[in-house]
């Protein structure tokens, strides 16, 4: 897989150059803006990727908390199948369909919903480190014990075992290295949303900053909690700092629908200037923001796989030196000396 | 096994006392609390016709302030004598203890409240506009808004270096719903202009869910050594 | 045409965000092999 990297890198720079290309000469002008507008071909995909990003930091932070008891691990796997069904099928009853903002279709929502409890059981197969327990063990047994050999092929058998067995560290290690590499990627895209919003409301609307902005606002406290968690992480002495983080990020998603919503209802009550200008896109707008979106997507990619790596090499080196200093200690005990006496490293 | 009530209440009790017998804490948060409103009113200017617009907003920062120091001084007394590693050991439910510390102080901080309001009022020649009785619940559901992930934080924040520093940063972005809730609600009867229903139910669903979550992960937290 | 110069703020301001964390993350990576390789002599 490491061969992978180069390649990948540079297929990514490509696409983000041609992303690049895309947005300032191929996409038209728009009548009211201006040139200006263009900023958003580097706002908005960075948006959607820092939002992506926290919510694998929230679904890792949750199975990381879950995966402490088998039967947490167990009664949250259910709740995420609960709220994915629920949700599937609520988006397309018609007192539903009727509260949903216009512009979103039901479809969408239901595959959102999808998508949630899919990427909860995909982020747990690789990087949970646990047996998914019943299906799985019984597909495990049926494959390990050959009795079904001679129906089922090696490579059918090799990939049941692939789809069903688990891989990662079995100490939930990896599902903490994946929040902390989500949380940091996050927070420096969400930087740049909070960096090019104002850029761009300054020339378009006149003022750099809007109280009453439910989106930008919404960003800005997602970021505060995300620096904070971050702060955290590195402050914090204790053996359990990956729960508490893990608590932490509990804590900031469960404040996000209400920051959005106390925000909305603050708006409806003073009138804010108008902002964010109603309407469709122009579908060739469109077409250049998907292309954007794609291209920040992989970048964002690499980069999160760099500091993956970097973080799970990191913990390694940790290990290995506590190990050594251990090994020191009990060396210079064996040798009659007290050890730190002379103002060790 | 004693129940959970009479642990919290007893917990609470032990706390009320021990804080009454030396009250060299409680006086300094109130005359810190004090300090804050006289530096407020120099800082923005009671005589202008906005102040009243803005006095919400005044109030709410002034008692954020005072809940923080309070707040920081909430475990204090548990680190030093080993309280906590006691707790951890005994059978006790851990959210019996979070509850009683929380409750404590939100008695602590109603209590630095109800010494500065009055002195709002007086420096700013506050009149209420809109129903006054609607302060009360936006007064008590704000100010456990504030103490219950106060106490929560502040307890995620005693394996930390710079323990102060980060129950502040913790607290702050979480809070950012609530205190708006507070000040556009508090602002809003002030003025009359508004009404504030919206922003107490904001309160009250905030309140509901950060108990809940407080309640539910503080064991987590207490164990974190 | 003044606003244009919004849209280069904003672009570079996006890469030199991007360039600093990639740096970053160069700059670790550094001090990790140096580590490994005191590790390596047995220090």
């Amino acid at each position: 897989m490491k061969q992978a990297f180069p390649i990948l890198a540079v297929l990514t720079a490509f696409f983000l150059v041609y992303a690049f290309y895309q947005a300032l000469w191929v996409a038209p002008t728009d009548a009211l803006q201006g040139d200006v507008y263009r900023i958003i071909y580097y706002h908005v995909p960075s948006a959607w990727t820092a939002f992506l990003l926290f919510f694998i930091n929230f679904i890792a932070s949750v199975q990381y908390l879950a995966n402490a008891k088998p039967s947490t691990a167990r009664a949250a796997r259910w709740i995420v199948i609960a709220i994915g069904t629920v949700g599937f099928f609520a988006s397309f009853v018609p007192q539903v369909r009727q509260q949903l903002p216009t512009g979103m279709y039901p479809s969408s929502v239901a595959t959102t919903f999808l998508i949630i409890t899919g990427l909860y059981f995909v982020i747990g197969k690789y990087f949970g480190g646990q047996d998914l327990g019943g299906f799985s063990a019984f597909i495990l047994a049926v494959n390990t014990s050959g009795a079904m050999s001679p129906f089922m092929p090696r490579v059918m058998r090799r990939f049941f075992t692939k789809v069903f067995g688990a891989y990662g560290a079995a100490d939930g290690q990896d599902l903490d290295v994946l929040a902390v590499t989500t949380a940091e990627v996050g927070v420096v895209f969400c930087t740049i949303v909070l960096v090019t919003g104002p850029i761009w409301a300054r020339p378009v609307w006149g003022i750099w900053w809007a109280p009453g902005d439910i989106r930008l606002t919404s960003t800005l406290v997602l970021w505060l909690i995300y620096v904070s968690y971050l702060v955290l992480r590195r402050f914090s002495d204790s053996a359990q700092t990956q729960k508490l983080a893990a608590v932490l990020a509990v804590f900031g998603a469960l404040d996000v629908p209400l920051v959005y919503f106390s925000i909305w209802f603050f708006r409806t009550q003073h009138p804010q200037p108008v902002i964010g200008g109603g309407g469709s896109m122009d579908p060739r707008m469109l077409h250049v923001l998907l292309i954007s979106w794609m291209a920040f997507l992989s970048f964002a990619f690499l980069v999160c796989w760099s500091r993956y790596r970097l973080e799970k090499l990191r913990r390694e080196v940790e290990e290995a030196e506590a190990l050594e200093s251990l090994m020191e200690t009990s060396a210079t005990f064996s040798a009659g000396k007290v050890p730190f006496s002379q103002g060790s490293k | 096994m004693r129940s959970f009530w009479s642990i919290a209440l007893a917990t609470l009790t032990k706390d009320i006392r021990l804080e009454w017998r030396s009250k060299d804490a409680l006086n300094a948060m109130l005359f810190f609390s004090l300090l804050v409103v006289v530096i407020f009113v120099f800082s923005f200017d009671p005589l202008a016709e906005e102040s009243r617009h803005i006095v919400g907003g005044l109030v709410w920062v002034a008692f954020l302030f005072a809940a923080v120091v309070a707040l920081n001084q909430t475990w204090a007394r548990e680190l030093r004598n080993q309280v906590l590693d006691a707790y951890r050991v005994s059978p006790a439910p851990a959210n019996a203890l979070f509850l009683a510390k929380a409750v404590g102080n939100f008695i602590l901080v109603s209590l630095l409240e109800a010494l500065m309001a009055p002195l709002f009022v007086i420096f700013y020649n506050l009149r209420v506009l809109g129903p006054a009785w609607q302060l009360i619940p936006v007064a008590l559901l704000g100010t456990w808004a504030l103490v219950v992930n106060g106490t929560f934080f502040a307890a995620m924040s005693l394996r930390t270096r710079s323990r102060e520093l980060m129950l502040p940063l913790l607290l702050f972005p979480v809070s950012i719903p609530a205190v708006l809730g507070m000040v556009a609600g508090t602002t809003n009867i002030l003025t009359g202009e508004n009404p504030a229903h919206f922003y107490i139910v904001l309160l009250l669903t905030y309140d509901v869910v950060f108990t809940t979550a407080c309640l539910a992960l503080f064991e987590t937290v207490l164990q974190a050594e | 045409m003044n606003s244009i110069k919004f849209l280069y703020a904003a672009y570079i301001a996006t890469w030199l965000i991007h360039g600093l964390y990639l740096g970053s993350l160069v700059r670790r990576y550094g001090r990790l092999r140096q580590q490994m390789k005191d590790l390596g002599k047995g220090k």
